[in-house]
């Protein structure tokens, strides 16, 4: 670990203010200090943001506002989001363990980076850590890794479950910029696909600070999270699958689809949605569901089993949702 | 930096370079080494302490983010003799090396505070009905702690014992 | 005074039953328990002498010629006081009872991981920082990685063959011959490998997580170029071994050097990271199975033929048919290992080398022929059971397999199991029961111990370790109920080669070696208390204290009136391994659930019955085994290191991706300990049980696993992208 500054401003100004000459902002702390212990972050300067104010769930036009600093198990046990939400309950609950959740954030949990060995791995070539190196994963060794969404310089994954729910959910996230200006961001518009510059992972730039993530009234109440994984516990998403249906004279009215385990961001696909909406749930409609969502996969040599994968798990989820 | 953490009730306060973690500070400055380092990472659970009452990784954190913090370690759990789980975790035999058992202990003390609040589980069938500590139940929340002697059956029949004393000690 | 003994035959007196205290063999607490279960135990990296300084390891990032282009810059960052590059520095730890030092050097990368520098500074943060600072470069040699990518090595003396098994194989009713893969795998101890060592200018105090005292001494003195009566080793806590922490490791080495160097403590730990490479990992194996039956499934052929690796310079070769020279009959057998010498880190015993992953490939092969046969995989197993060693024509010392499979399948409800596969579906999951023989080899080895008895109890002293074995209960355990002390009244210390050598544990060797060393001190001491009544020792009651003879009865204090006794025990192995075949027996049942959505195994129940001559301590004993058994639920579902194809790194080295199995993975687990007496495994008639309950165990989830949905896997672990494969 590098030696860094750090400071614990009271109030957001004073964050900002602390920020102005770069810094990252620290909260949980949960994936940061294991990437700052191995180097692969290196922060000059942390300003910590666990102290303020920003831990408070609150209605908001009728839907949730979620503070950037809420505990991932707070969120999870809140009652207003086990009764509305529960997809993003149970998103959360199959994530990490009980002490890591107690420590994440909210925010912290939408910006956690990859799990791919290759970018924990200091003495490898990676294009996300160090930009212009190369990608050691591939021509390696290839297993939990993006079959949407990569490029030729990165296919890491994001490994998030509660951000899969939060696509689903068509959740926003707050930011609070340098000049104390604030903006709602889509998960869309904060995730960037790797392209050419996988080390630039979100749309914020230097001293934006998340403030808080709004969720809108769901647009439905069929709700189902599903994560397939290599033991029953405390492991990463093969494939996950987070879905809220609504249904509507025995057809499925609205559908929104999300998918962890599966792209370089927590992925939704607008035709996957579309495709299902106004139709009667059946079997030959969830297999075109899986066919127009994998249309574009390319899956590098060691992640082919995620399509069949993902294709039986969107199928068994559909079902449930709709039964 | 200086940093003053309340540890096992006590005000300790040090001087640490802001990348110590809140497990070094405790072994390497204070001295109390029941708190154990197994992978450093967030991904062992031997180090788990109760930080203001609930459990976390204490590599995973900066101690000087914990400034005013309250620390309990396996130490503080054992003041005026040894807790019911430490007691139960030996007549059961929930260790065999001994090296993730503060660990699985500091978990589960905190983890039965969970359950007692109401808060449901991956496996959990609903989410808003009360927490019964069942097999299925107590290993999904005990995921966070390895134990590769693999002493699984033993630290659960502790749990579980202690848990059924203070069921019955709280409808007394 | 010293007794010492041979074990050349059966020991048919069975004094150990004579005795009265009634506490060998109870189901009774450790009595480190409760230091550990309140922090008080304290493990290698636990002291902090005055002045200690702190290490990190820097690893080789490939393989070939090493150079540190940075090294004066590092030397002169903030803290830092050395940057070690010792000739004397070890690739890797050393192989089991090696009793010398490893291969060593630092100019010379053989494996992606090897320590080729230690970072010494003030603070831990510091040396961390600067060891990332290090820069290293490496004039890469292009050397072979992939095990299938060499000519192996055939060694004379790992092959064996009888009778004609081609022969047997063409003219067999029924034949099995499958190729079975199993992954390399970590021991993954929960304490990483850790020392502190001090250098007074003539002594080396190390503090260490190591198995084996008494060869560690002579393995450290010989890396530093001490000799071993200016080496003490401390281990009184060791965080798990499984293997690992057999010979002396890199962080010792090192800081020894280190602590020499700048006349300071210095203290090492390996990241978990350096664990995963610089220790030595179960090697990949692939195995091919041949069996040749009549029409009853009666072996008539067997061929166990297995391809392991290993760095070069490593004696060490997976001993994967180990079990198979005397599991199941058959005059044709045809038994072999081949080395592929490669560049991967270095192979080493993992618990029940050979065994762990023979027995499981052996008893899917035979579960396979139990379908051929359309014969019950119990009763397949129950025709095959051989009379005598099969190879050797030498009598069993004992044989409990029969019991232990009729105890097993009575317990676990294996009558009315329907043979077909995919019989049972429980929603999206099918359900299955499946079952496998388990066998391990037994060995006792040279060990020695001492009790000094005063008035107020006994203490009990060997270099030997607890590693999470139970050595502390059972050797209190032994003492107490030979000298009639209550437990409280008898201490054990352990671990500090000051003390008499012990066995070391490995290999299960430790309860049933040291253990009787323990019983031979206490039984010179009983005689030197009969001595002192004027009586036989035979005709000596010790009970609570107190000495009976005749019809007098004494205090034992007063027996003493204040002198210290002594008595040393010292047992060596003896002719007993030629003239019998001893081992241990036992027998696996699991049931499955597969998903037929995700190909998601998850266990729903497993039973294991095992028998290992007497059990010493039923609590200690029946941990022992479920940690084998779930260990065999890591080897059969979810472990397997990665190694990168191009230089053969180990690409999971962490524990969030080498994914032993955690609390959700483990059923409920129900133990069963047969009673036995092993005559041949000397007075006290116990037999090592440590590493039986892995031996098979995947063996029965595999198994269960094909008869849940039909899938035959032969290659594991069995994740869920192969079981889906299988399923498609």
């Amino acid at each position: 670990m590098r030696p860094f500054d750090y400071q614990r401003p009271d109030d957001r100004d004073a964050a900002h203010a602390a920020a102005r000459d770069g810094a990252t902002f620290i909260a949980g702390g949960t994936n940061l200090v294991d990437l700052m212990k191995l180097e692969i972050m290196a922060p000059d300067r942390l300003v910590d943001v666990s102290r303020l104010g920003l831990d408070g769930i609150g209605d908001a036009d009728g839907g949730l506002r979620i503070g950037a600093t809420v505990t991932n198990s707070d969120l999870a046990a809140d009652p207003r989001v086990r009764r509305t939400y529960p997809v993003l309950s149970r998103a959360l609950l199959a994530g990490a363990s009980g002490q890591l959740r107690n420590k994440a954030t909210t925010a912290g949990n939408f910006l956690q980076r990859t799990r791919c060995p290759y970018f924990y791995d200091t003495d490898a070539a990676c294009n996300k850590r160090a930009p212009g190196t190369g990608c050691a994963a591939l021509g390696g060794e290839m297993r939990n890794h993006a079959i949407l969404g990569g490029s030729q310089h990165c296919v890491a994954l994001h490994p998030s479950d509660m951000a899969v729910a939060m696509r689903a959910l068509d959740a926003e996230v707050e930011v609070e910029a340098a000049d104390g200006t604030s903006r709602a961001l889509a998960l869309d518009d904060l995730y960037r696909l790797p392209g050419d510059t996988p080390h630039i992972e979100t749309s914020l730039a230097p001293g934006d600070l998340i403030t808080s993530v709004r969720l809108p009234v769901p647009l439905g109440e069929r709700q189902v999270y599903r994560k397939v994984r290599d033991r029953a516990s405390y492991a990463f998403a093969l494939v996950s699958v987070a879905a809220v249906v609504r249904m509507e004279g025995g057809r499925i009215a609205e559908a929104a689809l999300a998918f962890g385990g599966l792209g370089t961001r927590p992925w939704r696909d607008a035709e996957v949605d579309a495709l299902l909406a106004g139709e009667a749930p059946g079997e030959a409609l969830f297999d075109k569901a899986g066919e127009v969502l994998l249309r574009d996969a390319e899956p590098p040599e060691g992640t082919e089993f995620k399509l069949p994968l993902a294709r039986r798990v969107l199928k068994a989820v559909l079902t449930e949702a709709t039964r | 930096m200086a940093v003053t953490i309340t540890v096992n009730g006590q005000d300790h306060t040090l001087d640490l370079d802001p990348r110590v973690t809140l497990l070094d500070a405790l072994r390497d400055h204070l001295h109390l080494t029941g708190s154990k380092k197994g992978c450093d990472h967030g991904q062992c659970g031997a180090c788990t302490v109760l930080l203001n009452g609930r459990r976390v990784n204490s590599c995973l954190c900066l101690a000087v983010m914990h400034d005013g913090d309250e620390v309990t370690t396996i130490e503080g759990l054992a003041e005026g003799g040894p807790s019911p789980l430490q007691e139960a975790f030996v007549a059961h035999d929930g260790m065999q090396c001994g090296y993730c058992t503060p660990g699985q202990i500091c978990s589960a003390t905190a983890m039965l505070d969970e359950v007692a609040a109401g808060w449901p589980s991956h496996v959990s069938a609903s989410l808003d009905c009360p927490v019964e500590l069942t097999h299925d139940e107590l290993a999904e929340r005990m995921s966070g702690n390895l134990c590769r002697c693999s002493c699984y059956p033993g630290i659960n029949a502790a749990i579980t014992e202690v848990a059924r004393r203070g069921k019955t000690e709280a409808t007394e | 005074m010293t007794i010492e003994m041979k074990i050349d035959g059966p020991e048919t007196v069975n004094r150990t039953d004579d005795m009265a205290q009634g506490v060998l063999g109870r189901d009774s607490a450790r009595p480190d328990g409760l230091a550990k279960a309140t922090g008080r135990a304290t493990y290698a990296a636990e002291a902090h002498p005055e002045g200690m300084l702190h290490g990190v390891l820097r690893r080789a990032p490939g393989i070939g010629a090493v150079r540190c282009p940075n090294l004066e810059a590092v030397r002169a960052m903030p803290g830092v006081r050395a940057v070690l590059r010792d000739a004397r520095m070890v690739r890797n730890a050393a192989q089991g009872m090696a009793d010398e030092a490893p291969v060593q050097g630092v100019d010379e990368a053989a494996y992606v991981g090897q320590p080729i520098a230690l970072v010494v500074a003030e603070t831990f943060e510091q040396a961390r920082h600067a060891a990332q600072r290090l820069e290293v470069a490496i004039e890469r040699t292009d050397l072979p990685i992939d095990p299938d990518a060499v000519e192996p090595e055939v060694p004379e003396a790992k092959q064996s063959s009888q009778g004609d098994l081609d022969a047997a194989m063409r003219n067999a009713a029924l034949t099995i011959d499958a190729d079975y893969t199993t992954s390399s795998m970590n021991s993954a101890a929960m304490e990483p490998h850790a020392a502190v060592a001090e250098w007074d200018g003539t002594t080396l105090t190390l503090r260490g997580a190591l198995q084996m005292l008494r060869f560690n001494r002579n393995e450290l003195a010989d890396s530093v170029g001490l000799s071993a009566e200016h080496v003490r080793i401390l281990a009184p806590y060791v965080g798990g071994g499984f293997g690992s922490k057999l010979g002396i490791s890199a962080d010792c080495v090192a800081a020894a050097l280190a602590a020499m160097e700048l006349g300071q403590p210095v203290r090492v730990v390996q990241h978990r990271r350096n664990v995963f490479e610089v220790n030595t990992r179960r090697s990949e194996t692939r195995q091919r199975i041949r069996l040749a039956a009549d029409a009853d499934g009666r072996l008539i052929g067997l061929g166990h033929e297995a391809l392991v690796s290993n760095l070069p310079e490593e004696t060490f070769a997976e001993p994967v048919v180990q079990a198979s020279h005397f599991a199941y009959p058959g005059a044709a057998r045809t038994l072999g290992i081949r080395i592929a010498r490669i560049h991967r880190p270095a192979a080493g015993s993992v618990r029940a080398p050979g065994e762990a992953v023979g027995v499981t490939a052996s008893e899917v092969a035979m579960d396979e022929l139990a379908y051929a046969a359309g014969v019950d995989p119990v009763e397949l197993r129950l025709r095959n059971i051989p009379e005598e060693d099969p190879e050797r024509g030498v009598p069993f010392s004992s044989h409990r397999l029969k019991a232990a499979l009729l105890d097993g399948a009575e317990r676990f409800g294996w009558s009315g199991r329907p043979m077909a596969p995919r019989q049972r579906r429980e929603g999206e999951w099918w359900i299955g029961t499946g079952m496998a023989a388990a066998f391990r080899v037994n060995m006792v080895v040279e060990a020695q111990a001492r009790i000094r008895l005063h008035g107020a109890g006994a203490v009990v002293e060997t270099d030997m370790t607890d590693i999470g074995t139970g050595s502390y209960a059972i050797f209190q355990q032994v003492a107490a109920e030979l000298l009639g002390l209550p437990l409280a009244q008898t201490e054990v210390r352990l671990g500090d080669t000051a003390l008499p050598p012990g066995s070391g544990s490995g290999g299960s060797v430790g309860a049933a070696s040291t253990g009787t060393a323990v019983w031979l001190a206490a039984m010179e001491l009983r005689r030197q208390i009969a001595a002192r009544l004027g009586c036989d020792e035979a005709e000596l009651t010790l009970k609570d204290g107190t000495a009976t003879a005749g019809n007098t009865r004494q205090d034992l204090a007063d027996i003493l009136s204040g002198a210290e006794l002594t008595g040393t025990g010292h047992v060596k192995p003896g002719d007993a391994a030629e003239k019998v075949r001893q081992a241990t027996y036992g027998a696996h049942f699991a049931e499955v659930a597969v998903n037929d959505v995700t190909g998601e195994v998850r266990m729903r129940r497993m039973q294991g019955t095992f028998s290992a001559g007497r059990i010493l301590n039923r609590r200690t004993a029946r941990s022992q085994c479920h940690g084998g058994m779930i260990w065999g639920i890591g080897m059969a579902l979810t472990e397997t290191m990665t190694h990168d194809r191009r230089d053969g790194h180990v690409v999971n080295r962490d524990l969030a991706e080498y994914h032993v199995p955690v609390n959700a993975d483990v059923p409920p687990l129900d133990v069963h300990l047969l009673e036995e007496r092993d005559p041949w495994a000397g007075p006290m008639q116990a037999k090592g049980i440590g590493e039986l309950g892995i031996c098979g165990a995947a063996g029965a989830i595999l198994n269960a696993i094909h008869h849940a949905c039909g899938a035959r896997l032969r290659d594991f672990p069995a994740t869920p992208d192969r079981v889906l494969a299988a399923l498609e």
